[in-house]
C-alpha cells in the first residue's frame, strides 16, 4: 500500500496521525482562492516543487499535481510489495481521478496563449494523462492501463474491477488506487452547491454543515494467490466483497432512504458469501454533508439493523478527497485490520435526530476480522469495498 | 410587482432549462417545488445563485431558499423588500 | 472465446443522425449539436423534461441510450451500464471554468458544476429508466472494444446483470459521437470484439 494524504506523507505517518487523533484540516494555503476565510480543506504539506524533488522529474516535466501525488503513491504501493521486477507477472494499472490536470489549467489558463513554455501542460490536463504517467514512473507496459472517472467512488471502483481482472485470470497483479488534488474548480464548484463547510467537518453530527474538500492519493498492489504463493508474499488483506450500485434518484444528492448504498453494501455481502454480522467495523462515507450523512445512516441501518458494528468517517481527519477517497480508506480499512483498531468519528458532538445510532467517537481496540468501507459518488455511483484477514 | 413577477417567471424558465414551459403556464400562486413545477434541489441552489446576480441578495442557507422560492408571489414579495440592485 | 451472449440492439448519434440498428431514424443536417439534439428529442418523442437541464454529454448519452431501452420489449431492470469516452467531462468543464475565471462577474452555476464528472450522465440514464445496477465510466485515448467485451461478459457470467449496456459516448466541442449496444442472452449479433468494432464504424 501507498498513502500520501493531509495526515501523512506515508502509511507509518497515517497510522500514527489517525491513533492520534490528529487532524489534517486548516485554510488552505498554496490555492490562492476568494474563499480561502470561507472554507478548511486538508491540504498535503509538500509544495509541488517538494513533490517534482522527491519524484527527481526533470524541469521540463509536465506533471501536474495530481500525477505527482500519484506517483509517489503508486511507487510506495510497489516498493511495500517487494517488486523488484514488475513485469514478471501481467501487471496492470487502473487509477481514479477527477481533478485531473485541471490544477495547472486553471492556474496557466491565460497564460497559454502568452508563455509557450507553460503550454505542456495542456496535454496533462486529460484524466487519462494522470494514469499515463503513474504507469511510466511504474514502468508498467500499456498492457492494461485505464482510469476510472465517476466522482467519490472512482477509486472503490478501481480496486472492484482490479479484483475482477485478478479474479477472471486477465491479469495476475495490478495496483489500483486514485488521486486528486485540490483546486479553484472543485472548490468553486462545491461552493456553489453550497455544501461545504465552513469549519471543522462533523460527520454524523446533527449540527453538521457540510463537507472539508481534501487532496490525497492512495494505491494498492492485488496479486492473485499463485503471484502470492510463487514470491512467498505477505498478505496485508484480502478484497473480500465488492459492490456497487446506482442509487437512480438524483444527479448529485442521494435518496432519502440510501437506496443504491443499501444495494451495494447488499452486493458486496452476498460476493464476500458474509452476513452483516460478519462485519466489524464500518467505515462510512460520512462527508458531513446534509444528504449523505443522513441516507448513509438510514442505508447503514437497513442493512444490518440489529447486527450493526462500530462505524466512522475518516473523513474528518482528510477531508472529503474525492476520486481518492475509496483507495485512502480502503488503507485506512486494511490497517485497522491490521491493527485491530477502530478509529474515532472526530468531531462528533451531538446525534443525528433521525436516528438513535452514534459513531464511534473513541479510538477502540476490538479483534477485527472484516471491515466494510463505503464510497458514494455523485451521478449515483455507490461502491462497497469489503476486506478481511482471510480469503 | 406586476413587472417583476413576469420577470421572474421569464427568468426562471431560461436560467433552469424549462423548455417545454410557457411564462402563461406559470400562475403566481403555483408551487415552484414538489407537485407544481417539479423544481429540485439543483434549480433552489441556481435560484440562489439568481437572487445574488440579479437582485444582489446573497442567502446563506439553502434552507432560507425554500420559504423564499414557494410560489413566484412569494418570491417577488421578498425580492422587492430585499434587493439592491 | 466462445460468447453466449449477443448484441441485441446498438444505436449511433453521429454527423447530425440517429441510428437505430444501423438505420437512420432522424436527420438534421447543417445544424449544430444544441439545435440537433433538440430537434431528436421532439422527433422521438421522449417526453422528458429533464432533458432539458442536461449538459451536451448527458443529452448525447440519454438519448443514444433512451432509443435502444425503449425498444427493448422486457421490463428487465437489472440492465449495468458500461459507459466510457476520450474527453470525460471536458466540454461542460470548460464552462465551469470561464464561469470561475471572471473576478468581476463571478456567478459559477450549480446547474453546469454538476455535470463536470462523465458519468453523471449514466445517473441520468438510471433515473429514468429505474436502474439501480452496476455501472462505471471509463477513459480511453480511443474506442476500446476489449475492455467492455470483457467487463460485459464478465457481469453476465457471474449474473452480476441480466443485460449490459455498452458504449462510447464522447463531447468535445462541436465534435461528438455515440455509440451504444445493448448486450443480452439473445440477439441477431455474436457478442465479440471484432462484431462490436464492426458495429461500431457503421
Amino acid at each position: 500500500m501507498g498513502i500520501i494524504s493531509a495526515i501523512g506523507n506515508n502509511v507509518a505517518e497515517n497510522y500514527s496521525a489517525l491513533i492520534e487523533g490528529k487532524k489534517g484540516i486548516s485554510r488552505v494555503a498554496k490555492i490562492d482562492t476568494v474563499h480561502r476565510d470561507a472554507i478548511m480543506v486538508g491540504e498535503i504539506a509538500a509544495s509541488n516543487q517538494e513533490l517534482i524533488d522527491e519524484l527527481g522529474l526533470a524541469p521540463e516535466n509536465n506533471y501536474c499535481r495530481t500525477a505527482m501525488l500519484g506517483a509517489i503513491a503508486a511507487k510506495q504501493a510497489v516498493a511495500d510489495a517487494n517488486i523488484s521486477a514488475i513485469k514478471k507477472y501481467k501487471t496492470g494499472l487502473i487509477s481514479a481521478t477527477s481533478v485531473g490536470g485541471m490544477d495547472m489549467t486553471e492556474r496557466f489558463y491565460y497564460d497559454y496563449l502568452e508563455d509557450k513554455n507553460l503550454q505542456k501542460y495542456i496535454e496533462g490536463h486529460h484524466a487519462g494523462d494522470s494514469t499515463q504517467k503513474i504507469a511510466e514512473q511504474l514502468g508498467i507496459e500499456q498492457s492494461l492501463v485505464t482510469t476510472i472517472s465517476t466522482a467519490c467512488s472512482s477509486a472503490a471502483n478501481a480496486i472492484m474491477f482490479g479484483a475482477r481482472l485478478i479474479k477472471s485470470g486477465k491479469l495476475d497483479r495490478v495496483i489500483v488506487g486514485g488521486a486528486d488534488c485540490l483546486s479553484k474548480f472543485t472548490i468553486n464548484g462545491f461552493k456553489t452547491l453550497m455544501i461545504l463547510s465552513d469549519t471543522y467537518n462533523t460527520p454524523f453530527d446533527e449540527n453538521r454543515k457540510g463537507l472539508n474538500l481534501g487532496e490525497a492519493a492512495a494505491f494498492l498492489v492485488l496479486e492473485s494467490n499463485a503471484v502470492v504463493k510463487a514470491e512467498n508474499k505477505k498478505v496485508l488483506a484480502y478484497v473480500k466483497g465488492y459492490g456497487n450500485a446506482n442509487d437512480a434518484f438524483h444527479q448529485t444528492a442521494s435518496s432519502e432512504n440510501g437506496d443504491g448504498a443499501t444495494l451495494a453494501m447488499e452486493k458486496a455481502l452476498k460476493v464476500g458469501g458474509l452476513l452483516p454480522k460478519d462485519i466489524d467495523y464500518i467505515n462510512a462515507h460520512g462527508t458531513a454533508t446534509g444528504n449523505n450523512d443522513l441516507s448513509e445512516g438510514r442505508a447503514i441501518l437497513r442493512v444490518f439493523g440489529e447486527n450493526l458494528p462500530e462505524f466512522s468517517s475518516t473523513k474528518a481527519y482528510t477531508g472529503h478527497t474525492l476520486a481518492a477517497a475509496g483507495a485512502i480508506e480502503a488503507v485506512y480499512a486494511i490497517l485497522a485490520l491490521q491493527n485491530n483498531i477502530i478509529y474515532p468519528n472526530l468531531n462528533f458532538k451531538t446525534q443525528m435526530k433521525e436516528f438513535e445510532i452514534t459513531p464511534q467517537t473513541e479510538l477502540k481496540e476490538k479483534e477485527l476480522e472484516t471491515v466494510l468501507s463505503n464510497s458514494l459518488g455523485f451521478g449515483g455511483n455507490c461502491s462497497t469495498l469489503i476486506f478481511s484477514k482471510r480469503a | 410587482m406586476s413587472e417583476l413577477k413576469q420577470e421572474l417567471k421569464e427568468k426562471i424558465i431560461e436560467q433552469l432549462n424549462l423548455e417545454d414551459v410557457s411564462v402563461d403556464d406559470i400562475a403566481d400562486d403555483d408551487s415552484l417545488f414538489g407537485d407544481g413545477l417539479g423544481l429540485d434541489s439543483i434549480d433552489a441552489l441556481e435560484l440562489i445563485v439568481m437572487l445574488d446576480k440579479d437582485y444582489g441578495i446573497k442567502l446563506s442557507d439553502p434552507k432560507e431558499g425554500r420559504k423564499i422560492f414557494e410560489s413566484i408571489e412569494v418570491m417577488a414579495s421578498y425580492i422587492a423588500e430585499h434587493r439592491a440592485k | 472465446m466462445n460468447s453466449k451472449n449477443y448484441i441485441q440492439a446498438f444505436s449511433h448519434i453521429k454527423n447530425n443522425t440517429v441510428s437505430l440498428n444501423g438505420n437512420p431514424i432522424y436527420n438534421l443536417p447543417e445544424q449544430n449539436f444544441s439545435v440537433f439534439i433538440k430537434a431528436a428529442y421532439k422527433h422521438l418523442e421522449t417526453k422528458y423534461s429533464k432533458f432539458f437541464k442536461m449538459d451536451n454529454l448527458s443529452k448525447l448519452a440519454f438519448l443514444a441510450a433512451d432509443i435502444l431501452l425503449k425498444d427493448s420489449k422486457s421490463e428487465e431492470d437489472d440492465i449495468a451500464i458500461i459507459l466510457s469516452n476520450r474527453a470525460s467531462s471536458l466540454d461542460t468543464d470548460r464552462k465551469h471554468q470561464s464561469s470561475i475565471s471572471n473576478a468581476e462577474q463571478y456567478y459559477p452555476s450549480p446547474a453546469v458544476f454538476v455535470y463536470t464528472l462523465p458519468n453523471i450522465c449514466i445517473g441520468e440514464i438510471s433515473i429514468k429508466h429505474g436502474l439501480f445496477s452496476e455501472n462505471s465510466f471509463f477513459i480511453f485515448d480511443r474506442f476500446n472494444a476489449d475492455y467492455l467485451l470483457d467487463y460485459a461478459e464478465n457481469l453476465l457470467q457471474t449474473n452480476k446483470a441480466k443485460k449490459v449496456l455498452c458504449g462510447w459516448v464522447d463531447f468535445d466541442e462541436e465534435n461528438y459521437e455515440a455509440f451504444l449496444y445493448l448486450v443480452d442472452k439473445q440477439g441477431d449479433t455474436i457478442h465479440t470484439k471484432e462484431e462490436i468494432t464492426r458495429l461500431y464504424t457503421l
